[in-house]
């Protein structure tokens, strides 16, 4: 089958790979019909997983036909037209039976790892890196999907894949964000990156009761986007964004921020070259200028929402703020499966239309293309889709 | 035979399982010892830094300053190691390590015209002389911490522990791993255990470099939904013994299990030295048997992506081409 495979630093091709077979009982093999690039992709596209081998099938939002299923699978039938999460988890550990999926005990192969890198390991993901288990990814003709009675959910309805495919990540994972900031009626949030996810996020904020949502991005496209979202909008180029927002809530500062940017945020100030400066010499593995941010302008007693992906270790995080003014900090990778039918239904019932932010369909061979427009923001680039045949 | 009663009594849930005495010479002996060591390394590294060029004439050898200042930095880390750890045996090893390579310098430099033959000879008998004092002094800080370069062991054994909860109750996983013909699907060592009575089961394991280690064992202590205890039968070819214990976990989320086992490495603590060195750490090994054990009892199954596609196959193809 044809895949896209990691080459290295921003270098993908799509490869000719062996097709995935079952090895565990609860396996299925699904044929992809579907598959987008993710902004954390861009992580790994951008060389800042050092856990990334040459080779590696990419992609962990895509969805399919099932083709063939183990002997342990019991609803899952050939032809079923399916989404599958980005997050593996098994439904039997403790963490799964709580609803906590991203925080699986048993997906993750590599799990020694991350134990490493990180105390704990989380859940095993598609095709992101072998810190979180070395799964090959869905951006292929065909993907194995493990422990698939929890991981593939059916989509039977006569919604198209446009509508549904991000059910598997940036949808749950905006939504998660907008819900970790207990909105109550009449708050105010800011959110900062107007990509995918926090496109997600503002929708998902008026969607649980937010009277304003205040995007922060510099891509005119991305503005516009949150803008039509609901949105108010600040450009970091041009304008102070703690200034901004302390003016447009009347110096209070917005009742929870989200950080929908994570380890390579931009900025224009010396910050920025400072944690260039330290990320090239690997004295930092992450540039938290958004987050440093975010919690800066969260308003006393605030809650920080971080859905944007950290990997390692960051610098200068204003730790004394968040103590000093009872700021909560609430993050995670997404618990996908908690969500994948709530929000289902929100697109059954019209709510929201899911593919209003894709801006690019392409072949699956077109794939180095995609990574490059997408990773440059060019050709008002914000969602690349693409398609197997 | 006191050490072997300590496994094989209950108390695999203390954490302190290594009660450590120092068998030859008092703490207080080796701490001098230790101290002067420590010393040592910090007055030679700091001449080492501060005058290279009168150090390097007084043994004999061409004049090298960046050499002999970088042989002082690590001398002084090893001595300020040596000083402020309470359990300074890996640095006392990093000293043996640096004679080592003092004594490999010292012989490149006897072959060289510009130095001093007798001042050369003079200087690595002195050197030999301290790496005999460093040496005794690793070994028996080794022996009273338990610890050789991160090696957990107690009386020439390698020794280990790890925990895991496991969502299931305690009677399903205490049957599970009674049977013990279980064993193997996930410790990865054991290739197969077979049953010969009620008390005595025949053990196969794959060694160092695929070598084929069998040994007989006996279940010693046998507590329903509790405990298992094992021993290798005196005369093994491997000599082991491990201990297992099942315990609910608080609030009722599942078990607590707790795994402790020790053996006597077939190529000796050095062998299972060179096998950390390699990535093969007995007690990770330990943790990820038990973390299999978790994976099966509770899923079913023990995830995996051995025999997955990836772009690898077909790069090495490629790179075949560009030649």
């Amino acid at each position: 089958m044809k895949a896209v495979c990691w080459q290295g630093k921003k270098k993908v091709s799509v490869e000719r790979v062996p097709d995935p077979r079952i090895l565990n009982p609860r396996d299925a093999i699904v044929r992809v019909t579907s598959t987008a690039i993710c902004g954390s992709d861009l992580h790994l596209y951008n060389g800042f997983n050092p856990a990334m081998m040459r080779g590696d099938i990419l992609g962990h939002e895509f969805m399919g036909e099932v083709v063939e299923v183990g002997s342990g699978i019991r609803d899952l039938r050939v032809g079923d037209r399916v989404i599958v999460p980005f997050a593996i988890a098994c439904g039997n550990c403790l963490n799964c039976q709580e609803s906590l999926f991203s925080l699986c005990e048993n997906s993750n192969p590599n799990a020694w790892m991350a134990e490493k890198l990180w105390g704990y390991s989380s859940c095993g993901m598609f095709g992101y890196s072998h810190l979180t288990g070395g799964y090959a990814g869905g951006q292929a003709e065909y993907v194995r999907v493990p422990f698939a009675d929890v991981g593939a959910f059916r989509v039977e309805n006569g919604l198209s894949d446009d509508q549904v495919l991000f059910l598997t990540d940036i949808f749950p994972t905006g939504y998660m964000a907008a819900e970790n900031c207990d909105i109550k009626a009449g708050q105010t949030i800011a959110v900062w990156g107007a990509g995918p996810v926090g496109l997600f996020s503002i929708k998902s904020a008026f969607l649980l009761g937010a009277e304003r949502v205040i995007a922060i991005d510099r891509f005119p496209e991305r503005l516009r986007l949150a803008r039509e979202a609901g949105a108010e909008t600040l450009n970091y180029e041009e304008c102070d964004i703690r200034e901004g927002l302390d003016y447009l809530t009347a110096g209070r500062g917005p009742d929870a921020c989200i950080d929908a940017v994570g380890l390579e945020a931009h900025g224009d100030s010396i910050q920025y070259a400072y944690d260039r400066a330290k990320q090239a010499l690997s004295m930092e593995t992450d540039r938290p200028i958004a987050l440093r941010e975010a919690i800066l302008c969260c308003r006393n007693g605030g809650i920080v929402s971080v859905p944007g992906v950290y990997a390692g270790f960051l610098d200068k995080i204003p730790f004394g703020s968040v103590m000093n003014r009872s700021l909560a900090i609430r993050t995670g990778q997404t618990h996908v499966h908690r969500y994948v039918q709530p929000l289902l239904k929100h697109i059954e019932d019209g709510d929201i239309d899911p593919s209003f932010l894709i801006t690019h369909h392409l072949s699956l061979d077109d794939a180095a293309a995609g990574y490059d427009i997408f990773s440059n923001k060019q050709d008002g680039c914000v969602k690349v889709v693409m398609h197997p045949n | 035979m006191a050490l072997q009663e300590a496994v094989l009594e209950p108390g695999v849930r203390d954490f302190d399982i290594q009660p450590h005495r120092p068998r030859r010479g008092t703490v207080a002996e080796n701490d001098s010892m230790n101290r002067a060591l420590g010393w040592f390394s910090v007055g030679l590294g700091l001449t080492q830094l501060v005058a290279p060029r009168e150090l390097a004439r007084f043994i004999g050898i061409p004049d090298q300053p960046f050499l002999l200042r970088f042989l002082g930095m690590r001398e002084i880390s090893s001595g300020i190691g040596i000083l402020t750890k309470k359990e300074p045996s890996n640095w006392l090893w990093s000293r043996v390590a640096g004679d080592v390579m003092d004594l490999a310098l010292l012989g490149i430099a006897l072959k060289s015209d510009e130095s001093n033959r007798n001042k050369v000879l003079m200087a690595a008998a002195g050197v030999a002389g301290v790496t005999a004092l460093d040496w005794m002094a690793s070994r028996q800080s080794s022996e009273a911490s338990g610890r050789i370069l991160g090696l957990k062991t107690r009386d020439g054994m390698i020794a280990g522990r790890t925990a895991m909860t496991i969502n299931r109750d305690r009677a399903e996983l205490y049957r599970f791993w009674r049977d013990l013909e279980n064993l193997p699907r996930f410790m990865n060592q054991i290739q197969s255990v077979h049953r010969r009575d009620e008390r005595i089961s025949r053990w196969v394991a794959k060694g160092p470099a695929g070598v084929r280690l069998e040994w007989d064992a006996e279940t010693v202590d046998d507590r329903p939904g509790e405990r298992i205890s094992w021993r290798s039968l005196p005369g093994s070819r491997v000599e082991n013994r491990g201990a297992v214990e099942f315990e609910d976990a608080p609030g009722g989320e599942g078990t607590e299990v707790r795994l402790r086992m020790e053996y006597r490495p077939p190529a000796g603590v050095a062998g299972a030295l060179v096998a950390k060195l390699i990535g093969q750490e007995p007690e990770q090994q330990m943790r990820e048997d038990l973390r299999r054990f978790k994976r099966l009892m509770e899923t079913g199954e023990i995830p995996t992506t051995d025999g997955q596609p990836s772009g690898r196959s077909m790069m090495r193809r490629d790179r075949k081409y560009e030649r």
